[in-house]
């Protein structure tokens, strides 16, 4: 072993500071307004699995109604319903699915990703010792909270039975009239000011992401030696950067005119729900071209993070280079470019110019192009590895297994024809399912494994981890795989009873089939929750480097203290030589970015004084 | 014993895709399958792009999965001794871009017509074109239906769009009842009347939505009688769901004798003449 690795079990040093700027922080702005890119990413990642949990709940509401229509839900019925005697009512299964989805989109996905891994691993693996803007950074997390806020009064501002049950689209007219949805009234304009306060906090981080990126990388860390979280992230950051300011825009339009009177997507005279004619010129078209050109990107936002996380795991599980790591890369960007030319794909058959719908075809077919190479290197990672089936790989290779399904059926609706019948049934449902929860999910499940040892110095517990896997994948198979059946059969989303059409009565028995399935992979969740919890203070101590790993974040402490690195780190070669003759020649199956090679033992630096003696000093 | 357990995952990872693949065969037997075989000529081209479709990416799945299991199959065997150094194959991966892209653009652009068929107006079957068959207007939550009067016949583009925009005397109306015709196309205008909404019928295959302010033609052409559904496929509010509707294709005598029935209720104004002395205390 290179007397540069740190020793695996090298005491764990909170204090330890790269800088020797001995100053004590109280606990208020050590662990709360914290500036520490670590702390805030922790302090992400419990946030957005508190309300991956919420979120969830939020399911399984949609999933009782749609199983047992108009009965009385169990527990909670009584509690939040009892005037209607227990029931859900239309109005509460509009707010139901719509905050379902707010919910897991803008507080869960995309800042566990962005928020929470993104947070605590740019900085630690390129080897700086923070983020560019520290403070910056502090107040894209608690920007979540004044979103959280007005999600929040939106939900109970109407008495816990209406809320925005807009759909989290919020198509206007019927979001921009308050009349169209009597029950969302003043709901809908918090739930959009707590859309804005999410792109605010979502705009701090990517900015800060591409500076850090850019700008504070270690020396030897070329921008082809990042590891592929690294480059998702940062493609993630321009994505961010660029499409948000136009949901912002639209959004503020949309709170205008509902507030003061504006007519940006209201036409002239509507007769909503008995109301006055509206007198507008404005366009609902307009609402969808801006709603989409920023969350068709957002669906990449919220995927190609996983796609550079379960590359760094799946490589190092396999203990085996990435395969292909530029093609990686390159699709990676490929993805990230035709995102922006693809998003009218959501509106084949929303009367916009016929024209439109063609090219939009043509360029959704094509990003499934990009979308393969990846699959194909990742099964290429895996071809001759030495597999590790730990919690983390099982996660990676359900990412895999699932994304494969989430793409495939994505074809389908890809395609003008048949998404003239597969739009907005239950097949766009089990197809987003299967990539956000299937795929992105999943990665994010091993991300937390993986990573979770460097957050904490300790290992979660991986006989639950496993069990955690077994019931989710099950579970989630169970209940999003027959949706393609449902889709195919022809029920409509966003329906609170699809039996009352006859020949949709059929598919109760699998509507009821696949909320048995869903509330187990929903209480299978609390196993992560408590496996996470536990581990924090409970779990096996560990070293530096549990995984054997080899990017620059294994070579600090775990946890990594103040600053990060109690040593300066040097990148000395790409970021997945797992198993290389240089490896070898050590006697192991790894070397680490900082090791330097053994030929030019005098020019590194950090060779005069090893990291471990430094701590000392 | 940690090598039967990376084969039991092994195996765990390739059960499922059966599963899924033993699902998908016994499911039209189980009636999880379309509603019916597509009722309309443009439908049945869908349904033939559909299987098409659904028999590439079968392809594919299975191929993908065939590789995953044998990766994770071998790599599970794999317990001692190092993994294969390497960093990729040029080759291959020209391969696994051109041999997909190649089938990609080939899917692209043998759907393009069918696209355009359904939705660029100047493609539409003439006769459809030339004489409307209604205006279909959504509203929260019912969908609302003017024929123009039987014996209309329009003139021109100008004379649709004056009867698009103003109603005559002669118009016929009815509430969640459309009738059609079977065996010619028709053509129809959807609009809304406060909220977006869509129209889909499942067996007809047609799905477009309603948005305010435009006025949308689509076509459509039953293959045989029967009733249809139509319902709303875009969130219009709290009672989305119920706006349900019968799709009614009647042989074209049948439909001219319905619109002529429509034609006597709707000038009948419940006034009986008077015809004896019984009228004249």
């Amino acid at each position: 072993m290179s007397t540069l690795n740190p020793p695996a079990n090298a005491p764990l040093a909170h204090d330890d500071h790269a800088h020797g700027e001995h100053h004590e922080l109280g606990f208020v702005r050590k662990y709360v307004f914290s500036t520490d890119h670590k702390i805030i990413g922790v302090q992400f990642l419990a946030t957005t699995l508190l309300m991956f949990i919420l979120g969830g709940a939020l399911a399984l509401g949609v999933r009782w109604q749609l199983a047992y229509p108009w009965s009385d839900m169990p527990i909670f019925g009584r509690l939040i319903f009892g005037a209607e005697g227990g029931q859900i009512s239309p109005e509460f299964y509009t707010m139901l699915f719509t905050m379902h989805a707010t919910v897991m989109i803008f507080l869960v996905i995309i800042p566990i990703l962005a928020g929470a891994f993104g947070n605590f691993l740019i900085p630690l693996q390129i080897g700086a010792d923070d983020m560019a803007f520290p403070t910056l950074n502090m107040l894209s997390y608690w920007f979540m909270w004044p979103a959280i806020g007005c999600f929040f009064f939106s939900f109970v501002s109407g008495g816990l039975t209406a809320g925005p049950g807009n759909g989290w689209t919020a198509y206007p007219v019927l979001s921009a009239i308050v009349s169209a949805s009597p029950s969302s009234e003043s709901a809908q304009t918090w739930w959009l000011i707590g859309l804005t306060f999410i792109g605010v906090s979502s705009m701090m981080g990517s900015i800060n992401y591409m500076t850090t990126i850019i700008n504070m990388r270690a020396p030897g860390m070329t921008l082809f030696r990042m590891p592929l979280t690294i480059w998702s992230m940062f493609i993630t950051a321009i994505l961010q950067a660029f499409a948000l300011p136009v949901l912002t825009a639209a959004g503020f339009m949309l709170v205008a005119d509902r507030m003061i009177g504006t007519c940006f997507f209201i036409p002239s005279g509507l007769v909503v729900n008995n109301a006055d004619p509206t007198v507008g010129g404005g366009q609902p078209l307009l609402w969808q071209h801006l709603f989409w050109f920023y969350s068709h990107p957002a669906v990449y936002i919220m995927l190609l993070p996983a796609m550079g996380m379960v590359s760094d795991m799946m490589s190092c599980m396999s203990r085996k280079p990435i395969f292909g790591y530029k093609p990686m890369v390159y699709s990676l960007a490929a993805i990230a470019g035709l995102g922006f030319i693809v998003w009218g794909h959501h509106m084949f058959t929303s009367g916009m110019n016929p024209a439109l719908g063609m090219t939009f075809m043509v360029a959704t077919i094509m990003i499934s192009l990009p979308s393969a190479i990846k699959t194909f290197n990742w099964i290429g990672t895996m071809w001759g590895g030495r597999l590790q089936f730990n919690t983390v790989m099982l996660n990676c290779i359900g990412f895999v297994s699932m994304f494969i399904v989430g793409g495939l059926s994505g074809v389908f609706m890809a395609s003008v024809p048949t998404d003239i019948y597969f739009h907005d049934t239950y097949f766009i449902v089990a197809h987003f399912h299967y990539v956000l929860f299937g795929a992105t999910l999943f990665g994010v499940f091993g991300a937390i494994h993986f990573w979770f040892p460097k957050m904490f110095g300790r290992m979660m517990s991986e006989t639950v981890g496993k069990v955690h896997f077994f019931l989710t994948f099950v579970g989630f198979n169970c209940t999003f795989f027959p949706m393609h059946l449902l889709g195919i059969a022809g029920m409509p989303r966003r329906y609170a009873d699809p039996y009352l059409h006859p020949y949709l009565e059929h598919l109760m028995p699998m509507n009821r089939f696949i909320t048995l399935s869903a509330a187990v992979m929903g209480f299978a969740q609390l196993l992560l929750l408590g496996n996470f919890f536990y581990s924090m203070f409970r779990g096996k101590k560990v070293g530096r480097n549990p995984w054997k790993a080899n990017g620059l974040e294994w070579s600090a402490p775990s946890p990594p203290g103040h600053g990060n690195f109690d040593f300066q780190p040097v990148c000395y070669r790409a970021p997945y030589e797992y198993s290389s003759p240089e490896a070898e020649a050590l006697g192991q199956d790894f070397i680490m970015q900082v090791d330097p090679p053994p030929e030019m033992p005098d020019e590194s630096p950090p060779d005069e004084s090893p990291p471990d003696e430094k701590t000392d000093t | 014993m940690k090598k039967h357990w990376n084969h039991f995952w092994g195996i765990f990872f390739m059960f499922w895709p059966v599963v899924a693949i033993l699902s998908c065969v016994v499911a039209p037997a189980r009636k999880w399958w379309f509603p019916g075989v597509a009722m309309s000529p443009l439908g049945e081209r869908i349904d033939d792009l559909f299987y098409l479709l659904l028999i590439i990416v079968t392809a594919v799945f299975i191929a993908t999965q065939i590789a995953m299991g044998y990766v994770l199959w071998k790599g599970a065997s794999r317990t001692s001794g190092t993994a294969w150094y390497t960093h990729g194959s040029h080759k291959l991966e020209v391969i696994w871009t051109i041999v997909p892209s190649g089938i990609l653009l080939f899917m692209a652009l043998y759907q393009l017509d069918v696209w355009a068929e359904f939705r660029v107006t100047s493609t539409f079957p003439a006769q459809a074109r030339n004489q409307p068959l209604a205006e279909v207007t959504a509203r929260q939550f019912e969908w609302r239906i003017r024929y123009p009067a039987p014996d209309r016949v329009f003139r021109g583009h100008d004379d649709i769009k004056r009867w698009l925009q103003q109603p005559e005397a002669g118009d016929l109306y009815t509430v969640n009842d459309f009738h059609i015709p079977t065996g010619r196309p028709v053509m129809f205008f959807l609009r809304s009347q406060d909220v977006q909404h869509a129209f889909f019928c499942p067996e007809l295959r047609v799905k477009q939505d309603a948005v305010p302010g435009l006025v949308i033609p689509i076509w459509t052409e039953a293959i045989a009688g029967g009733d249809y559904s139509l319902l709303c496929a875009e969130l219009c509010g709290w009672g989305h769901y119920k706006m349900k509707a019968r799709l009614a294709a009647q042989p074209e005598a049948a439909f001219q004798k319905y619109l002529r029935d429509l034609q006597t209720s709707q000038n009948d104004d419940g006034y009986v003449p008077p015809s004896d002395s019984s009228e004249q205390e």
